[in-house]
């Protein structure tokens, strides 16, 4: 197992945002989770980088507690996030930010660094045509596809997207989700955080459900992706 | 007016000496407010530290006026390295006490606002009262030099006599002068190119743009931090040296005034802008330089805080200030 939740539980202050999480990850696999606006997908993204601590349960990773491990030091773990709301240093050029992926490497100064950019200009070439241009001046998308590249640059065992298809047009929507397969069957794990079920369950291993910060159903894509009650809910009637 | 068109020159060289300091004090606010939201209202004490460290080197060295070139190197040379670490440390030391125990227990800001506060007059009563320190450790005899009259003026040994170099528009430029003003600048570019392209730099800036992100990339936010006070220490130190060589005399609370103005040159630019801070603090100096020569010289800090209220009422982020509200959104 890649990643291990057990019994996880964070509070905001006094509420509890997330209570007895458990899930996994394994290597190789694409895993979702979906739920509603408030349902604690993003805060479950940011327990597991480090950015919230936790009030009980633990999350392990390859084989290593790191429950209380600092955020900062986790991407040296091998732990990279694209956070929600893309977090693109705006006052950098496209390639500063992409350096900022490798800032915790210790092999950033070898060529291993040059494989890995041309890897990312590969699978986002705007990026490539965008490189001197301040990362504020791109539109959401070619934000997105930024936050993404980044998060590679730092070389991941586990790639943790929060919402990648957020407030894009559906072409785009579609163009992501075809890189996000993409990175998986090259050798990430890819932990997926989605409003749009519909995509996600589609292109996913398996997925749980969380409504107001428990999970309630799990299993393969395809089975939730059939399931009535999910259809319901989460897919608007039809997929 | 008469005497501003006369002395323009001369108003002008001498702007741009002060504002160099003030640019230099500038920088430490605006890198601390980049990357923590909080004004260090302990960086005037910082720089009143880093004159200290300059005057003491000096004495302890055996400055005196008429030493060869040779020496003369030798002793300014020795009080950038003095102040700078006497600079460098106090800022380190302030953050390790006065902010990082308030952050680890996530207090509000205004906390650190006072704690900034009571932080500055600690630091400048310590030295206000030195000879008293001194004789708590049982120093007061050995240090007596360095320690007595605490609360009056500290004047440097006049190692260099200005000397004028060359002229423009009737106003000698001396070496003093020149080596201010080139120093300044010098130094600037070494923390742009720092900021810029060093490993740290970069870090200072992605905490400075969004802290959350920074951590996800691997960055140290206390690390940073640290830094942070560090690099603006050592500015501040460098700052202290210059204003030594031209003012040449200090006392415990001559931080206050001319902390105020480096603020005020911060604000100036747009905080949190280093561009902007260097922009600030020059304008600053030029300003209530030709302010005091129209209005005359009891005018000046008026003349300096007019133009302070007057640019924010119409840019009120300050001259540089987009691009933090660029970092921000």
């Amino acid at each position: 197992m890649l990643l291990e939740v057990n019994g996880l539980c964070v509070n905001y202050g006094r509420i509890e945002a997330i209570r007895d999480i458990s899930f996994t990850v394994d290597e190789g696999e694409i895993v979702t989770l979906i739920g509603a606006n408030g349902a604690g997908k993003t805060t479950t993204m940011k327990t597991v980088s480090g950015l919230r601590p936790v009030r009980a349960g633990s999350i392990m990773f390859n084989g290593k507690d790191i429950t209380h491990t600092p955020s900062h030091e986790r991407p040296v773990l091998g732990i990279s996030q694209s956070p929600e709301g893309r977090g693109c240093f705006v006052g950098m050029t496209v390639m500063e930010n992409l350096e900022m992926g490798t800032y915790a490497r210790p092999d950033r100064k070898t060529k291993a660094v040059k494989d890995d950019l041309a890897r990312v200009f590969e699978l986002f070439p705007r990026l490539k045509e965008r490189s001197n241009q301040a990362a504020g001046s791109m539109s959401g998308g070619e934000q997105q596809m930024l936050a993404m590249g980044r998060a590679l640059m730092a070389k991941p065992k586990l790639l943790l997207l929060d919402e990648p298809s957020m407030g894009l047009a559906p072409k785009l929507i579609q163009q992501i989700f075809d890189i996000v397969t993409e990175i998986n069957s090259q050798g990430t794990t890819v932990l997926l955080v989605e409003q749009n079920a519909a995509q996600a369950l589609k292109r996913s291993h398996r997925a749980y459900i969380l409504e107001t910060g428990e999970i309630v159903r799990e299993g393969t894509g395809k089975e939730l992706a059939a399931d009535p009650a999910v259809k319901a809910a989460y897919l608007g009637g039809d997929v | 007016m008469q005497n501003l068109i006369d002395n323009f020159f001369s108003y002008t060289i001498t702007g741009l000496t002060i504002g160099a300091v003030y640019a230099l004090v500038a920088l430490g606010y605006t890198l601390v407010y980049g990357v923590l939201r909080l004004i260090n209202f302990a960086h005037s004490e910082v720089f009143m530290y880093g004159t200290f460290g300059a005057l003491w080197v000096v004495m302890l060295l055996g400055g005196k006026p008429g030493g060869s070139v040779g020496q003369v190197i030798f002793w300014v040379v020795m009080m950038f390295v003095a102040a700078m670490a006497m600079s460098g440390l106090i800022a380190v030391i302030l953050e390790r006490v006065a902010y990082r125990p308030l952050r680890k227990r996530n207090a509000p800001p205004l906390i650190a606002l006072i704690s900034a506060i009571g932080a500055s007059f600690v630091l400048a009563e310590l030295m206000g009262l030195r000879s008293r320190v001194a004789g708590w450790v049982g120093l007061d005899d050995t240090l007596r030099e360095y320690v007595r009259n605490s609360r009056n003026n500290a004047g440097l040994p006049s190692i260099i006599s200005p000397q004028p170099i060359f002229s423009v528009g009737g106003y000698n430029v001396t070496n003093v002068d020149l080596i201010v003003i080139i120093g300044a600048i010098a130094i600037m570019v070494v923390l742009d190119q720092f900021v810029k392209r060093s490993r740290l730099g970069r870090g200072i800036r992605a905490v400075a743009m969004d802290p959350e992100a920074a951590a996800l990339m691997g960055v140290n936010r206390d690390r940073v931090i640290q830094v942070t006070f560090l690099v603006g220490g050592v500015m501040a130190g460098a700052a202290a040296v210059f204003y030594m060589l031209k003012i040449g005399i200090t006392r415990y609370d001559a931080g206050f005034i001319l902390g105020v103005k480096a603020f005020t040159a911060a604000v100036l630019g747009g905080i949190g802008n280093l561009r902007g801070a260097l922009l600030g603090g020059f304008i600053l100096g030029l300003a209530e330089n030709y302010g005091s020569a129209v209005v005359g010289s009891q005018w000046k800090d008026v003349v300096a805080f007019v133009l302070l209220v007057l640019i924010l009422l119409v840019r009120p982020t300050g001259l540089l200030g987009e691009s933090l509200g660029k970092a921000r959104a």
